[in-house]
């Protein structure tokens, strides 16, 4: 049994770009899936599974990452993790959430 | 970025006394202020502001390392120290093992990229092998600060 390669750009939203939360979230949502599933950039392979290997990318706002994916649940597993970078690694609401109490702070 | 750029090489403690999470962090921010390069009065502020951090979830990424950090707006520019703890401490890791290796970094509120660069160089030099065992058992700051310079020189010719 043979699975094609699925391949993903995604762009990253949210403001701080992939630090170590989003590269946890992103490698615990790979690690979810069967699939082998890389990020390809200048011609390196990046594995999304390891945050190690994710926070080498240094990906800031706007970047523009491609992934990959090789495995029976390779769909699910891009659209899982493409879901992730659209809603900006849920940090956009929890900005919101966070303004006010860091608008009292102590001086 | 390298290394030199943002570790403060007299915070660099190559044996942590702290046998817990809010020690370990209150002994790597004691030693930045001690090496000047934050102020003292900001001391309880950052170690606060870094634990607090924490709560989100745990910065141990794994592989004996955490990266605890926050930002601050004491400083101007990012700043950062590294601690080893011989004995390893319970730091909640992501892989549940104990922290030998901390990289404490306080960034200025306003430079998400910096903070990524330093992850960047971070997390490259601890995918080698042979980098982390020698961090994790390195007796002394010139030890620690020979590794240092030999990861940016190998960066910088790359």
């Amino acid at each position: 049994m043979t699975h094609s390669r699925i391949n993903r750009v995604v762009t990253v939203v949210n403001p701080l770009g992939i630090h170590l939360r989003p590269a946890a979230l992103i490698a615990n949502t790979a690690n979810r899936f069967a699939a082998q599933i890389e990020v390809v950039k200048g011609g390196d392979r990046f594995d999304a599974r390891s945050v190690l290997s994710l926070l080498t990318l240094a990906a800031s706002q706007g970047t523009q990452l491609a992934f990959q994916a090789h495995g029976p649940d390779a769909e699910p597993a891009l659209d899982a993790l493409a879901e992730l970078f659209a809603q900006g690694f849920h940090e956009l609401e929890a900005a919101s959430e966070r303004a006010a109490p860091a608008a009292g702070l102590d001086p | 970025m390298r290394f030199s750029d943002f570790v403060c090489v007299s915070a660099i403690r190559a044996e942590l006394k702290a046998t817990d999470k809010p020690s370990a962090v209150q002994e790597l921010v004691a030693s930045l202020v001690a090496a000047e390069a934050v102020p003292a009065a900001q001391q309880d502020g950052i170690v606060k502001a870094i634990l607090k951090r924490e709560e989100l979830g745990s910065t141990g990424i794994g592989r004996g390392v955490a990266v605890p950090h926050a930002k601050h707006p004491s400083v101007d520019r990012l700043i950062g120290t590294i601690g080893v703890s011989s004995a390893g401490i319970d730091f909640n890791s992501l892989d549940g093992e104990n922290v030998h290796l901390f990289f404490l970094l306080v960034s200025p509120p306003d430079r998400p990229r910096d903070h990524l660069l330093a992850l960047e160089s971070i997390s490259r030099q601890l995918r080698d092998d042979a980098f982390c065992r020698v961090l994790k058992n390195a007796k002394s700051v010139a030890d620690i600060q020979t590794l240092l310079n030999e990861a940016d020189h190998s960066q910088a010719g790359s």
